[in-house]
C-alpha cells in the first residue's frame, strides 16, 4: 500500500505531479538516511508547515470601538479562552500583529485611523469584521457610520451578530484558520494591492 | 414639601418680567421660555441668586417650518435645594446665534460645541467654537431637519 496516499492530511491542497514523484522517491532516501545513523524524520510541504505555524500563533490587534467590545472581552477572557486557538495575545502595536480584529461601530471620523492601523501591519495579515456594525453598518445607517469596514480595508472573515456570541467568534476564528492553512506561501499578495489606490485617504493630521 | 423648581420660576418671573415669555410647571418640569438676548442675564441670576450651581445639559431642537426655527434648551440643577429648571430660548434661522454661557458655567464648553457641530448655532463669546464630534471636512449640520437623510461625507472609501 502506498503510505503517502493513506496518510494525506485532509486540509492540504492536492500536490502536483512533480511533488508526487518526489514523495515516491522519499522512502529510498529515507532508508539511506536511517542507514547513516539518523533516527527519525518528518516529511511535509513548506506551505503546510508554515501555514500551520501561522494559524496557531496569531497575534491580534483589538481595534475596539463600541458595545461589541464587551463580547470581545468575554471571548478573550478565561471562560471562552481564545488561547486554545493560539490567538490570545493582544498586541497594541499594529507592527507586531497578524490579525486585525475590528470590534464595534466605525464612524467616518474613525475610518482614517483604522486604515492607518491596517497599513502599518506587516504581511501576512488578516482582518476580522466582528459584529454587525463592522460587517454592514449594523443598526446604523446615517451620516456618521461607515457601512461596513470592507469599504476601507479588505476583510477575511465576517462575524454577524449584534453583538456576536463568543461561540460565533470562535467559529469564525476556526474558519479563518482553515483558510490560512490553505493559503500559498509566500502570500498571494492579496493584501498588497491595498485599497489605497481605489479610495485615497484625505491627508490630514488627526486632531 | 418640595416645590420642584416652581419657586425658582416665580423668582425668575419677578426679576425678569420683560424677558420671560412663557412658563409652565406641570408635574415638576419647571420650564421658562426667555428672550434669547437676555440669556446671559437670566443664567447669571439663576446661578448667583437662585442656587442653580450646576448646568446639566445644553442642547437644541430644530422646529423646521416655525419662526424662530431653533430652540436652545438649558437644563439647570440646584444641588442644595435639589431643584431642577429648564430654560429655553428661540433662535432665528437667519442669525443662528446666542450668547455663550461658558463664562458662567464651564460645563457648557463642550455641550455648546456639540450644538454648534450638529445644529450650526453659533455661541457668542465661546472660547473655542470648533466641531467636536464630526471632522473639519464635514459640510452642513446633520441634526438639522433639512440635512438630506442619505447624504454621506466619508473621509475614506466610497460615498455610500
Ligand atoms: S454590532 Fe451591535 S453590539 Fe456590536 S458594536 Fe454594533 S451595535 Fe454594538
Amino acid at each position: 500500500m502506498d503510505r503517502t496516499q493513506a496518510r494525506k492530511p485532509r486540509h492540504i491542497v492536492e500536490p502536483t505531479e512533480a511533488q508526487r514523484q518526489r514523495v515516491k522517491e522519499m522512502p529510498a532516501r529515507a532508508v539511506e538516511y536511517l542507514r547513516q545513523g539518523g533516527d527519525s524524520f518528518l516529511a511535509t510541504r513548506a506551505d503546510a508547515l508554515v501555514n500551520w505555524s501561522r494559524k496557531y500563533s496569531m497575534f491580534l490587534y483589538p481595534f475596539v470601538t463600541a458595545c461589541c467590545g464587551m463580547e470581545f472581552m468575554s471571548v478573550a477572557g478565561p471562560r471562552y479562552d481564545l488561547d486554545r486557538f493560539g490567538c490570545a495575545l493582544p498586541r497594541f502595536s499594529p507592527r507586531q500583529a497578524d490579525l486585525l480584529m475590528v470590534v464595534g461601530t466605525i464612524t467616518h471620523r474613525n475610518a482614517p485611523i483604522l486604515k492607518k492601523v491596517y497599513d502599518q501591519m506587516a504581511e501576512p495579515k488578516w482582518v476580522m469584521a466582528f459584529g454587525a456594525c463592522t460587517c454592514s453598518g449594523g443598526p446604523y445607517n446615517n451620516y456618521a457610520t461607515v457601512q461596513g469596514i470592507d469599504t476601507i480595508v479588505p476583510v477575511d472573515i465576517y462575524i454577524p451578530g449584534c453583538p456576536p456570541r463568543p461561540e460565533a467568534v470562535m467559529e469564525g476564528l476556526m474558519k479563518l484558520q482553515a483558510r490560512i492553512q490553505a493559503e500559498k506561501v509566500p502570500a498571494d499578495g492579496r493584501h498588497k494591492e491595498s485599497v489605497d489606490s481605489a479610495y485615497p485617504v484625505i491627508e490630514k493630521p488627526i486632531a | 414639601m418640595e416645590d420642584f423648581g416652581s419657586s425658582a420660576l416665580r423668582k425668575l418671573i419677578d426679576e425678569f418680567s420683560d424677558a420671560v415669555q412663557l412658563t409652565h410647571a406641570d408635574h415638576g418640569d419647571a420650564t421658562a421660555l426667555v428672550d434669547p438676548a437676555r440669556i446671559e442675564d437670566v443664567m447669571r441670576f439663576l446661578r448667583d441668586e437662585a442656587d442653580f450651581d450646576m448646568l446639566m445639559d445644553v442642547t437644541a431642537v430644530d422646529y423646521l417650518g416655525q419662526t424662530p426655527r431653533f430652540e436652545m434648551v438649558y437644563h439647570l440643577y440646584a444641588t442644595g435645594p435639589n431643584q431642577r429648571l429648564r430654560i429655553k430660548a428661540r433662535v432665528a434661522e437667519e442669525t443662528p446665534e446666542i450668547a455663550s454661557v461658558v463664562p458662567l458655567y464651564a460645563s457648557a464648553d463642550w455641550m455648546e460645541r456639540e450644538v454648534f457641530d450638529l445644529y450650526g448655532i453659533r455661541f457668542d463669546g465661546h472660547p473655542d467654537l470648533r466641531r467636536i464630534l464630526l471632522y473639519e471636512e464635514f459640510e452642513g449640520y446633520p441634526l438639522r431637519k433639512d440635512y438630506p437623510k442619505e447624504r454621506r461625507q466619508p473621509l475614506v472609501g466610497p460615498r455610500n
